[in-house]
């Protein structure tokens, strides 16, 4: 049975229409890569801090058993308890269960891509469990009933206007349209979730292995406010976010607020180690770690491993002139942009996730950007090459390529057929020089003149002594 | 010393389509004291097949322009992307076969892309333009970040009499070519060549100028079917005198 591929081109499309959306995109493209560029102006070590950072990471996903060990020891010693969850179903039932047991009913939740992954929202919903998003933007995106569209910033494709009509409608209140007035009224509509919340859920930016700490970076300290004041704190992260010592965790986080935000640091950072001791004044009374595994430990065999060291920074979008053209829900799935386009055939299949990797010119600025070097373009090429090797297309674009390689390995033929494409292309342009509408080629005519041959082939030309 | 043999790697696309730069680059290679030959049996580095996921042809097609080119002292390209091809990716593609990696490896460190090799050879340029002109320069994405070309042509552009090289905003960034992704994800290319053409535009040149033919391609069409009357040529034909020919895709 052949999987129906996501269909990216009809979202480009619809994504390209849409004006609220697109003058959405320009705020990124206008903020976010001038601010990161400002900080990283100002470190000349960047560059040596990437390579540490890159090596970092990889040290770790080569010995991610022995760190996930000495983490899962350290959380227990602490108080805590740590589950490794398979897949994303047995993730969702970790968590639900977990809830269950400590009759935790109303739930704040912090921004956490992989329980995005998991699907962990739909799964509360289903249990008839209260869940309210502590991210000012995800918070924003559960009132609109929508995906995060960004990484980091995930109501991003949301202008200002409608943030404060869909506060209007939801809180029944009339805020002004300023950010200030509108971050003042969600602050107060959240503060009172975060008083009444049974549980919080949290994800991690990174899981120190040395002390069983988890780390949270966030603008808002919503975070803090999610996991200190329940009773019961869920923590769920990738089993690739380990990092080995808290020294470590803090060279990444260096690399991790500049190449978002273009922060030297993130207005919080949160370090929690286990649930609340005695003489603390506040905690959860109950601390358990959920670790994602959902088909990440199969990547670590792969040649897709480099894309483990991801810190989920955003860069690579903020600089994609394809992200930057079509926005985040383009995408199809939960991770968007370059690093997405590379995650998301692992994890829904290349059969279904091929346009994904193909909608990139390889112009290399994620690579450029990224703060761990992930050869980004390079694993797009990897996941193409699969799609050949599992024959997604169709037999005319495998023919077509297999038609013009066996003209290529010919350089007789080539010659003559190089001549043949020239004189009739040619005579196709006119005197112009260029050809308005060319059959086979609309993707190309329908918004560009096709450049005309000049006539007669280079090569060919050169070789009975023509010299200009 | 004898002149060193080098070798021009005219590309496909400058074949079929605009021989001017490869006569010339060829002209540009000779005048810094070279032999250029053009070996009669090139065709394509093998770039679509290789971008298109099939290892295997592209392996096939590297290999027959490793046994092409390695003869030769120096291997010239007018294109980054091509020269990137054969320079860090030719020694990447053969890594489970040693002895064609080995061959890919010696030969990469033998292809220099034209602008890079000008100046290596210190290449004196002495063309003055018959009027002044004002030119920008697109870095085309593969040259620019797989093998580090930036400075080398507007050094080389500078010196040309008569022409004026003003930048563009976002100069970096990518024209929305990128092989079969222009007609694989044709809007989606278009808004990218939108966004270099008001670039270009606001910059106030008469002229583009870039690297690379399929980029030249996409940003010549994209301006002619916008109606523009700013004219598209390789950095080569201006360096070696050739604007006698008209620009890619005709005059405005």
């Amino acid at each position: 049975m052949r999987a129906e591929p996501l269909s990216l081109r009809e979202q480009a499309r619809r994504a390209l229409d849409d004006g609220e959306l697109q003058r959405a995109l320009a705020v990124v493209r206008r903020g976010w890569q001038d601010t990161r560029r400002r900080a990283i102006d100002e470190l000349p070590e960047f560059d040596e801090l990437r390579e540490i950072g890159a090596r970092i990471r990889d040290h770790v996903l080569a010995h991610l058993d022995i760190y996930l060990e000495r983490f899962a020891e350290r959380v227990r010693a602490a108080g805590g308890e740590v589950h490794v969850a398979r897949d994303a179903a047995e993730a969702r039932a970790l968590v639900l269960r977990l809830l269950e047991q400590h009759r935790a009913r109303r739930v704040t939740k912090s921004k956490s891509m992989v329980c995005e992954e998991i699907g962990l929202a739909e799964a509360m919903e289903e249990a008839g469990l209260e869940r309210v998003e502590t991210d000012l933007g995800e918070y924003i995106i559960q009132l609109a009933g929508e995906r995060p569209s960004h990484l980091i910033g995930p109501a991003v494709h949301i202008t200002q206007e409608r943030i404060r009509d869909l506060f209007a409608r939801h809180h029944q209140s009339d805020p002004d349209n300023t950010p200030e007035a509108l971050v003042a009224e969600a602050r107060q509509v959240l503060r009172r979730h975060y008083l009444e919340a049974d549980a919080g859920i949290t994800g991690a930016n990174f899981l120190v292995a040395d002390t069983g700490s988890v780390i949270t970076v966030t603008n808002e300290g919503n975070a803090e406010l999610t996991q200190g004041l329940p009773r019961l704190h869920i923590v769920v992260a990738g089993i690739e976010k380990l990092v080995p010592r808290m020294e470590d965790a803090f060279t990444l986080l260096r690399l991790l607020a500049r190449s978002a935000t273009g922060q030297e640091f993130s207005a919080y950072t949160t370090i929690i180690t286990g649930p609340r001791r005695e003489g603390d004044l506040d905690g959860p009374e109950a601390f358990h770690v959920v670790l994602v595994d959902n088909g990440r430990s199969d990547l670590l065999a792969t040649r897709f491993r480099p894309i483990l060291r991801c810190i989920r920074c955003g860069a690579c979008m903020n600089h994609c002139p394809v992200y930057l053209a079509i926005g985040g829900h383009a995408y199809g799935w939960v991770y968007v942009g370059p690093m997405g386009a590379v995650l998301t055939p692992h994890f829904l299949g290349i059969e279904k996730a091929y346009p994904l990797p193909e909608a990139s010119t390889f112009c290399g600025r994620c690579e450029e950007v990224c703060p761990v070097r992930i050869p980004l373009p390079g694993l797009l090429r990897y996941w193409r090459e699969e799609a050949f090797r599992r024959r997604v297309h169709g037999p005319s674009v495998r023919a077509g390529l297999g038609i013009w390689a066996w003209i290529a390995l010919r350089p007789r033929l080539y010659r003559f057929v190089v001549g043949l494409a020239s004189w009739s292309l040619r005579a196709l342009g006119g005197r112009r020089g260029r050809i308005r509408r060319l059959p086979g080629a609309s993707g190309w005519t329908r918004s560009r003149d096709f450049p005309a041959p000049e006539g007669g082939g280079f090569v060919a030309g050169w070789n009975r002594g023509r010299r200009r | 010393m004898a002149r060193p043999e080098v070798a021009l790697f005219a590309t496909c696309l400058v074949d079929l389509f605009r021989p001017t730069i490869g006569y010339a680059a060829a002209q540009l290679i000779a005048d810094c004291g070279a032999e250029v030959v053009v070996p009669p049996g090139q065709t394509c580095c093998g770039q679509p097949a290789y971008n298109s996921g099939d290892r295997e042809r592209a392996q096939r097609l590297a290999r027959q322009n490793i046994e092409l080119l390695e003869p030769f002292d120096r291997v010239v390209v007018p294109s980054g992307s091509c020269a990137g091809m054969i320079r860090v990716h030719y020694p990447a593609l053969f890594a489970d076969q040693p002895e064609l990696a080995e061959r890919a490896r010696a030969l990469s460190l033998r292809v220099e892309e034209l602008s890079c090799f000008l100046c290596e050879r210190g290449a004196r340029v002495t063309v003055s333009l018959p009027a002044p002109l004002r030119a920008t320069y697109h870095d085309s994405c593969s040259g620019l970040r797989e093998l580090g070309i930036k400075e080398q042509p507007r050094r080389l552009l500078a010196q040309v009499g008569g022409l004026e090289l003003v930048e563009m905003r976002e100069c970096e960034s990518c024209c929305g070519f990128g092989g079969t992704f222009c007609v694989k994800y044709p809007e989606i290319s278009t808004r990218m060549v939108d966004e270099k053409v008001a670039r270009i535009r606001e910059s106030g040149a008469e002229l583009v100028l870039a690297g690379d033919l399929g980029c030249l391609m996409n940003i010549a069409g994209r301006l002619r079917r916008s109606g523009s009357g700013v004219e598209v040529r390789h950095y080569a034909e201006v360096l070696a005198g050739r604007l006698d020919r008209p620009p890619i895709a005709g005059a405005g």
